[in-house]
C-alpha cells in the first residue's frame, strides 16, 4: 500500500466520534440485535426521565439513560474507527486512480495507428498502446512488447518490474506507469471493475457482507440476548409477587430492569463484533494482501493443508552448482575447467551458477568465448545437452542418459563409476550433470536446491498449529524426497502437472480438509480456483489473479503462512471477547441483584460482596463499567488477540485463563473502583 | 462419613454398569443383537413398516410426532372413558378434561408430572394400558431421537439418520422390556405389590384413630390399603426416567419402595440408562473417549449439587434447633438416601421421589431445582438428557473452537450457523417456558391460589412446578396444589413445548450433521475429550444456567436461606 495508515490518527478518531452519533439511527442499529436492544432500552429510560415517572430520583434515571446512550456510542465509535482506517486507505488509493488518456488501437498489430480516448471509455477486449512514461489506463494483459513498469502505486514497492507478453508476467494493473520501452495491452476489465476499484471497495468495506462464522456467532449472541430478555422481563412479575409476599418494599423499577438487561446481554462482543471483522480485513491489507472477500480471510484460519511450490517458496529460486565430482584419472581442476567452458555461453541460472562456482572454488577466471574462438552449442530438446566446440575440442554437459548416448555414438564407453556418482547425487536430491570431452566422461557436476534459511522452523510451527505442508515440484520422486526431508515438509507431490495438483486438492477436500495454495502462472489457475484459500501473486497472470481469492501484492509465496495466522487471529479475537463478555455477567449479578431487591429483601445484601455503597451507586457502577469496557477493548479488537503457534489445547487453556477467568475477575475490581469514584464525587 | 460412603457406593456401582450396558445398547442400535428377530419382524409386519429403510430427518421427525400424537389420543381417551371400560374395581369416574389433557401430555412427553393422585383417580386399565405403555414409549422416543443424532455425528455425506420404527421397536424390545422385567422381579422380592385385586380394608394397628374433618370429631378402626399392578409400572418408571408413581406419594410409599435394598435398586435405575447411553454414544461415533468425557461432565455437576443437598439437609434447621432435617423424609431411607434420590431424580428428568422436596431446607431444595433448570442434561432423561447435553456441547465447542482460531468442529463436524440456530432454539425454549410460565402464574389469581406457603417459599413452589414441567422432569414441590384447570393447562403446555420443540431442532441438527463431511482431527483441532474441555463444558452449562435463573432463585430459595440463617 502506498500509504500505511497509523492505527489511531487524530483525524480518524475525530471523524469516528462524529460518525458515532450518525449511527444512532435505529435503522443502523437494527442490523445488530444486541445493540438494538440497548437502543430500545436507552430510549425507554430516556422517556421515563422525560415523563418524570420513575420511582427513583430523576438524576439517577438521567445518569442511567446517559450511560446507556454512551454504551451505543462507544460501540459505534469502535466500528467507525475500524472503518476509518479503511476509508483513509481507500482515499490514498483513489488518488492514484486518475482518468488518463489512452491510445486505443483498432488493430493490435498496427500499433502506430492509435487514437486518443479517455481511459474511462475503454471496454473489455479493447487494445491500447502504452509507450514509456505513460500510465497504463486499465487492467489488462500484455499481448506484445516488454517493458519495465513502476507498480509502486499499488504495491508500495519502488523497484520497477518487468512486464512482457506471454509467460507468467503478462498482467498489468491500471494506474501503474511504464518506465521504459512500450507495451500493447488487451484490456481485461471494464471501468469500475478494475483491480484498483475492487481494492478501494474492499478497504472501504462498502461491500462487506458478514462472513458465515460471524453469522453463526451473531445467532449465538442473539440467543443470549433473548435469554436475558426473558430473565429480566419476568423479573417484574416475580418482584411484584415478592414485594406483596414479603409485605415490604416495592417492585423493581423499569429503569433498573433495563440497566440489568443491558449489563447482562453481551454488549461487549456485540458492540465490537463488526469492528473485529473490519480490522481483520485491515490486517490483511497491511500485510499487502488483498482478499476478495471476508469469507476468504475467515477460511484462512481453518486451513488444514498448505500446498507450497518448491521453487521460490521452499528453495531459493534455482538450483546451483554445489560440487564437482571427477571420474578417476581426472583432476577436479580439469573437470572444473571443462565444466566452465561448457557453461560460458549458457545463460540459464544453472549454467551461470557453474561458472560462478568454478571461479569461487577453483579460481578459474571467466573467459571470453569469442576470443577462444569457441562455438556455442545451445541446449535443444533433441540432444538435451549444451556445450562448446573449440577447434577439435568438443565439450558437452547434460543429463546422464543424453551424454551416454553421445559418448557411445563416438565409440566411447560410459564408465560405471560415473553412473554410480550420478545415482548417489540423485538420491541426495541433487541434479547431476555429466561433463564429457569427446568420447571421454570427465565427471559430474552436482546441482543442488538451496533450502531457504528458517523454513524448516516455520514448517515445524505449522505442524504445531495442525497444518500439514505439501511441497509441489516438477522434480522426480527421488529428488523430491530428499528436498522434502531437508525442508521438513510433511508430504510432497513430485512430477507435478496441473492435473495432478488439481487432483491432489480434490482428494484432500473430499476428506474434509481445507486447502490453501499460492500460484502465479496461468497453469495454476484451475488449482487456484479449486483451493479454498488461493493466493495469487501480483506479478502473476491475469488468469491466476482471477482464479484466486486473494492477491499478494508483494508476490511472496511464504506469506501464505501469515495469511493463515491472520485468519486464526480473527476467530480467536471473536471467541475470546465472547467469553470475556459472558464471564463479566457474574460480577454484574452480584452488583445489581442485591441492589434491585434492596427494599423487598434486605437480606439479599449478603450477596453484595463488593460492598458497593448504595443500591443506586451499585446499579450505576455496573452500567458505567459495561460502557467503558467497550472503549477499553477497542485497541484489542483492532489489533487482534495475539496468536501463538501452539496446539489447540494449549491455546484454549491460555485464552480461557486470560479472557474467561480474567472476565470474571476484572469487573469485580472495575465496578468497585467506579463505585468508590462516584460515591466520592 | 456414612453419607460419603453411601454416595460413593451409589456412584461406583452406577459407573461400573455404564460400559457393559452401553456397549450392549450400541450393539442393539447397530443391529448386532437380533435374538428377538421373529418378534421384531412381527411388530413391523403388523404396523406395515419397512424397518431397513433409511429416513431423512424430516421423515424421522414426522414418525416421532405421529407416534406421540397417537399416544396422546390413547391416554386421553382411556382417562375420559375409564368408567365404561373394564379393570376398574374401584369404579372411578371419568377424569376431568383438563386433568386428562395434562396427564396425557405429561406421559407422552416423558415428564410424568402428576396432577392427580393415582390410587384415587385412575383405573387399573388406565394405569396399565395408558400410563405404563407410555412409560415405555416416551422413553423409547427419547432414546430413538438420541440415536438419530448420534448417527448424524457418525455418518458423513448422507441424508439418512436411521429408521424411526426400527429404533423405537428395538429400544422397547431389547432394552426397556428386559431391564424392566429384571427390576420388577427384584422389587417383588422386596415386597412391592403386583396384583389385580381390589383395594383391601384392614384393621388399624393402633385403634381407634381420632381425627377432625369439617369441624367434626371422628374416629375410625379401619383403613383402606390401595393395591394394584404396581411393581411392573415402577420398574419402567425408574428405568425410563418417567417418574410417574403408581401411588400419589410415589416411591415414598411402602408398596412402591419397601426396603433400603429396593430403594438402592430404584435409585440406581434412575441414572442407569442415561449414564450408559454416554458410552453407547462414544461407541457409535467411534471414539469412546468422547462418551466418557460427556459422562464426566455430568458426574462432576451431579456430585457438586448432591454435596450441596446432603450437607444442607444434614445442617438442619436453625429455627427448630435440630441438627438434621428429617421433615418429609421416610425413616427407612434417612437423609443421605433421600438426598441422593432427590439429586438423581432431578438430574435425570425422572421426577419420582422418595421424600418431599418441599420440606427440604432452602438450599437442599435449591439443588434439585437448579439441576432441573440446567435443562435436564445432567444425565437427564433417557436419550433426551444426552441429546440436551450434546446441544450444550455444541454451544461450548462453538465458543471454545473460536478461541483456538478455527471454525468450530465437534467430532469432526463443522458447527455452522444452521447448527447454531437450532442449538440456540433448543436451549432457549425450556428457559423461556419456565420463566414466562412462572411469570404468568405469580400474576394471575388462579396461579397464586395454588400456593401452600406464603413468601419466598411459595414463589419457589411455583418456580419449581414450571421448572419441572418446562424441562420434562415431573417431580413437584409438594406444596403446590396443581390439579386445577389453570395449572393443568399451563403446565401441560409447558411440557408439550419443552419436549417437542426440542426434538425438532435436535433432529434438524442430526440431519444437517449427517450431510456434512467428516473433518479429520489434527493438532489444530480442539480436543473434546480432555479435562480442560470437560471443565469448559461444565462452566458453560453452569454459567448459562446460572445467568438465566439466578434472579429468580434469588427471590426464592436463596433469600429464604438468608432469612432462615440470619434470624
Amino acid at each position: 500500500m502506498a500509504t500505511h495508515i497509523r492505527t489511531l490518527s487524530a483525524s480518524i478518531v475525530q471523524r469516528a466520534a462524529l460518525e458515532s452519533f450518525v449511527k444512532l439511527d435505529p435503522r443502523v442499529q437494527w442490523r445488530n440485535p444486541v445493540m438494538f436492544v440497548v437502543w430500545v432500552g436507552s430510549a425507554l429510560v430516556t422517556l421515563i426521565w422525560l415523563a418524570g415517572s420513575g420511582k427513583e430520583s430523576s438524576s439517577f434515571v438521567l445518569a442511567v439513560a446517559l450511560w446507556l446512550w454512551f454504551t451505543i456510542l462507544f460501540a459505534n465509535f469502535a466500528e467507525s474507527v475500524a472503518e476509518g482506517r479503511g476509508k483513509a486507505q481507500a482515499a490514498a488509493l483513489r488518488g492514484t486512480r486518475r482518468d488518463v488518456m489512452a491510445k486505443k488501437l483498432s488493430d493490435p498489430a498496427k500499433k502506430q495507428s492509435w487514437r486518443n480516448v479517455p481511459g474511462s471509455a475503454l471496454r473489455k477486449g479493447d487494445f491500447v498502446y502504452v509507450p514509456a512514461g505513460e500510465v497504463v489506463p486499465g487492467d489488462g494483459e500484455v499481448v506484445e512488447g516488454a517493458a519495465t513498469v513502476d507498480e509502486s502505486a499499488i504495491t508500495g514497492e519502488s523497484a520497477p518490474v518487468v512486464r512482457e507478453s506471454g509467460g507468467d508476467r503478462s498482467a498489468v494493473t491500471g494506474g501503474t506507469r511504464v518506465l521504459s520501452d512500450w507495451l500493447v495491452v488487451r484490456v481485461t476489465a471494464n471501468p469500475g471493475e478494475t483491480f484498483l476499484d475492487r481494492m478501494i471497495a474492499l478497504v472501504e468495506g462498502a461491500r462487506r457482507s458478514r462472513t458465515p462464522n460471524e453469522i453463526a456467532l451473531s445467532i449465538l449472541l442473539a440467543k443470549f440476548t433473548l435469554i436475558f430478555l426473558f430473565a429480566c422481563a419476568t423479573l417484574l412479575p416475580f418482584s411484584v409477587y415478592a414485594a406483596k409476599a414479603a409485605g415490604q418494599g416495592t417492585a423493581v423499577s423499569i429503569t433498573v430492569l433495563v440497566a440489568l438487561l443491558v449489563c447482562l446481554i453481551p454488549t461487549t462482543i456485540g458492540g465490537l463484533l463488526s469492528a473485529i471483522g473490519i480490522a481483520g480485513m485491515d490486517r490483511m491489507i497491511k500485510a499487502n494482501i488483498i482478499a476478495t472477500s471476508g469469507r476468504a480471510v475467515e477460511a484462512a484460519g481453518d486451513v488444514d493443508v498448505l500446498l507450497l511450490d518448491k521453487t521460490g517458496t521452499i528453495t531459493l529460486g534455482n538450483r546451483q552448482a554445489a560440487a564437482f565430482a571427477p571420474s578417476s584419472g581426472v583432476t577436479s581442476e580439469a573437470l572444473a575447467d571443462a565444466a566452465q567452458l561448457a557453461s560460458l555461453a549458457d545463460e540459464t541460472p544453472e549454467g551461470r551458477s557453474i561458472v560462478v562456482f568454478a571461479k569461487q572454488r577453483y579460481g578459474l577466471r571467466e573467459r571470453d568465448i569469442k576470443s577462444l574462438g569457441a562455438q556455442f552449442v545451445p541446449f535443444s530438446a533433441n540432444t538435451r545437452m549444451s556445450g562448446v566446440d573449440i577447434g577439435e575440442r568438443r565439450v558437452r554437459k547434460g543429463a546422464a542418459d543424453a551424454l551416454r548416448t553421445w559418448i557411445e555414438a563416438q565409440g566411447g564407453r560410459f564408465p560405471a563409476e560415473v553412473t554410480s556418482l550420478v545415482e548417489a547425487m540423485a538420491r541426495r536430491g541433487s541434479t547431476p550433470l555429466v561433463v564429457a570431452e569427446g568420447p571421454r566422461a570427465l565427471g559430474v557436476i552436482e546441482l543442488k536446491d538451496i533450502v531457504k534459511g528458517g523454513i524448516k522452523e516455520r514448517f515445524a510451527e505449522l505442524r504445531r498449529m495442525g497444518i500439514k505442508t505439501v511441497m509441489i515440484t516438477g522434480d522426480n520422486r527421488l529428488t523430491a524426497t530428499a528436498i522434502a526431508a531437508e525442508a521438513g515438509v510433511d508430504d510432497f507431490l513430485a512430477e507435478a502437472t496441473p492435473e495432478a495438483k488439481l487432483r491432489l486438492i480434490r482428494e484432500h477436500q473430499a476428506q474434509g480438509r481445507l486447502i490453501a495454495m499460492c500460484g502465479d502462472g496461468t497453469n495454476d489457475a484451475p488449482a487456484l480456483a479449486q483451493a479454498d484459500v488461493a493466493v495469487a501473486m501480483n506479478s502473476g497472470t491475469q488468469a491466476a489473479k482471477e482464479a484466486g481469492n486473494m492477491v499478494d501484492l508483494d508476490s511472496n509465496p511464504t506469506k501464505l503462512i501469515e495469511v493463515v495466522e491472520i485468519g486464526k487471529q480473527l476467530l480467536i479475537t471473536r471467541g475470546s471477547l465472547t467469553t470475556f463478555s459472558i464471564a463479566n455477567d457474574v460480577a454484574k449479578y452480584f452488583a445489581i441483584i442485591p441492589a434491585a431487591f434492596a427494599t423487598t429483601y434486605p437480606q439479599l445484601n449478603a450477596l453484595n460482596v463488593m460492598h458497593l455503597a448504595t443500591p443506586s451507586s451499585a446499579i450505576l457502577s455496573a452500567v458505567i463499567f459495561n460502557a467503558l469496557i467497550i472503549i477499553a477493548l477497542v485497541p484489542l479488537a483492532l489489533k487482534g488477540v495475539r496468536y501463538r503457534p501452539v496446539g489447540a489445547e494449549a491455546l484454549l487453556r491460555r485464552n480461557l485463563l486470560v479472557y474467561g477467568l480474567g472476565g470474571i475477575v476484572v469487573p469485580f475490581i472495575g465496578i468497585k473502583l467506579i463505585d468508590v469514584l462516584i460515591t466520592y464525587v | 462419613m456414612n453419607a460419603l460412603l453411601q454416595c460413593a457406593i451409589y456412584l461406583g456401582v452406577l459407573l461400573l454398569l455404564v460400559k457393559p450396558l452401553g456397549a450392549y445398547m450400541a450393539d442393539v442400535y447397530e443391529g448386532r443383537h437380533r435374538f428377538l428377530a421373529p418378534l421384531e419382524n412381527l411388530v413391523y409386519r403388523a404396523a406395515g413398516v419397512r424397518a431397513e429403510e433409511e429416513m431423512d430427518w424430516k421423515r424421522y421427525l414426522w414418525g416421532v410426532l405421529w407416534f406421540n400424537l397417537i399416544g396422546f389420543a390413547a391416554v386421553y381417551a382411556l382417562q375420559r372413558l375409564q368408567h365404561l371400560l373394564p379393570l376398574n374395581p374401584q369404579n372411578f369416574g371419568a377424569v376431568s378434561a383438563d386433568s386428562s389433557f395434562n396427564t396425557a401430555v405429561s406421559f407422552i412427553s416423558n415428564t410424568n408430572w402428576q396432577g392427580y393422585g393415582g390410587e384415587s383417580t385412575m383405573s387399573y386399565l388406565t394405569q396399565m394400558l395408558g400410563l405404563s405403555v407410555q412409560n415405555f414409549f416416551s422413553a423409547a422416543t427419547g432414546m430413538a431421537v438420541l440415536i438419530a443424532l448420534t448417527r448424524g455425528f457418525a455418518r458423513k455425506q448422507t441424508n439418512g439418520i436411521g429408521n424411526v420404527w426400527a429404533d423405537l421397536t428395538r429400544t422397547t424390545l431389547y432394552i426397556l422390556l428386559p431391564l424392566s422385567l429384571l427390576l420388577a422381579g427384584a422389587l417383588v422380592t422386596q415386597g412391592g405389590v403386583q396384583t389385580f385385586a381390589p383395594y383391601k380394608t384392614v384393621d388399624l394397628v393402633q385403634q381407634p384413630l381420632e381425627f377432625e374433618q369439617e369441624g367434626k370429631q371422628l374416629s375410625t378402626r379401619e383403613q383402606t390399603l390401595p393395591l394394584g399392578p404396581a411393581a411392573s409400572q415402577i420398574a419402567i418408571k425408574q428405568l425410563g426416567s418417567n417418574g410417574g408413581g403408581f401411588f400419589n406419594v410415589n416411591s415414598a410409599h411402602p408398596y412402591e419402595n419397601p426396603t433400603p435394598l429396593s430403594n438402592f435398586l430404584e435409585m440406581l435405575s434412575i441414572l442407569l440408562i442415561p449414564g450408559a447411553l454416554c458410552y453407547t454414544f462414544g461407541r457409535m461415533v467411534g471414539d469412546t473417549r468422547q462418551g466418557w468425557a460427556l459422562l464426566a461432565a455430568m458426574t462432576v455437576v451431579f456430585v457438586g449439587f448432591l454435596a450441596v443437598c446432603v450437607l444442607s439437609e444434614q445442617a438442619g434447621n436453625p429455627l427448630l434447633g435440630i441438627e438434621q432435617n428429617m421433615e418429609g423424609k421416610e425413616v427407612r431411607f434417612g437423609i443421605t438416601d433421600s438426598a441422593i434420590w432427590a439429586a438423581a431424580t432431578t438430574a435425570a428428568s425422572n421426577g419420582s421421589v422418595n421424600a418431599m422436596h418441599d420440606s427440604f431446607t432452602p438450599l437442599g431444595g435449591l439443588a434439585p431445582l437448579a439441576l432441573i433448570q440446567l435443562g435436564e442434561i445432567i444425565f437427564g432423561g433417557v436419550g433426551s438428557g444426552l441429546y440436551g447435553m450434546l446441544v450444550f456441547a455444541i454451544v461450548a465447542v462453538f465458543i471454545a473452537g473460536l478461541m483456538v482460531g478455527r471454525t468450530p468442529e465437534y467430532l469432526g463436524k463443522k458447527i455452522e450457523s444452521f447448527e447454531m440456530k437450532m442449538a440456540s432454539l433448543a436451549v432457549l425454549f425450556p428457559f423461556a417456558v419456565v420463566l414466562i410460565g412462572t411469570g404468568i402464574a405469580v400474576l394471575v389469581e388462579p396461579g397464586k391460589a395454588g400456593i401452600a406457603n406464603p413468601g419466598a417459599h411459595g414463589f419457589a413452589e411455583i418456580l419449581y412446578g414450571f421448572s419441572s414441567a418446562g424441562n420434562n422432569n415431573g417431580s413437584a414441590f409438594a406444596g403446590l396444589s396443581a390439579n386445577t384447570p389453570f395449572y393443568n393447562t399451563a403446565l401441560g403446555i409447558a411440557m408439550w413445548i419443552s419436549r417437542y420443540w426440542l426434538i425438532v431442532p435436535v433432529l434438524a441438527i442430526a440431519g444437517s450433521l449427517a450431510r456434512k463431511k467428516l473433518v479429520p482431527a489434527s493438532p489444530g483441532t480442539l480436543p473434546t475429550h480432555t479435562p480442560l474441555f470437560i471443565a469448559f463444558l461444565v462452566g458453560t452449562i453452569l454459567i448459562l444456567g446460572a445467568l438465566t435463573f439466578v434472579p429468580a432463585l434469588a427471590l426464592g430459595p436463596i433469600v429464604e436461606h438468608l432469612q432462615l440463617w440470619s434470624r
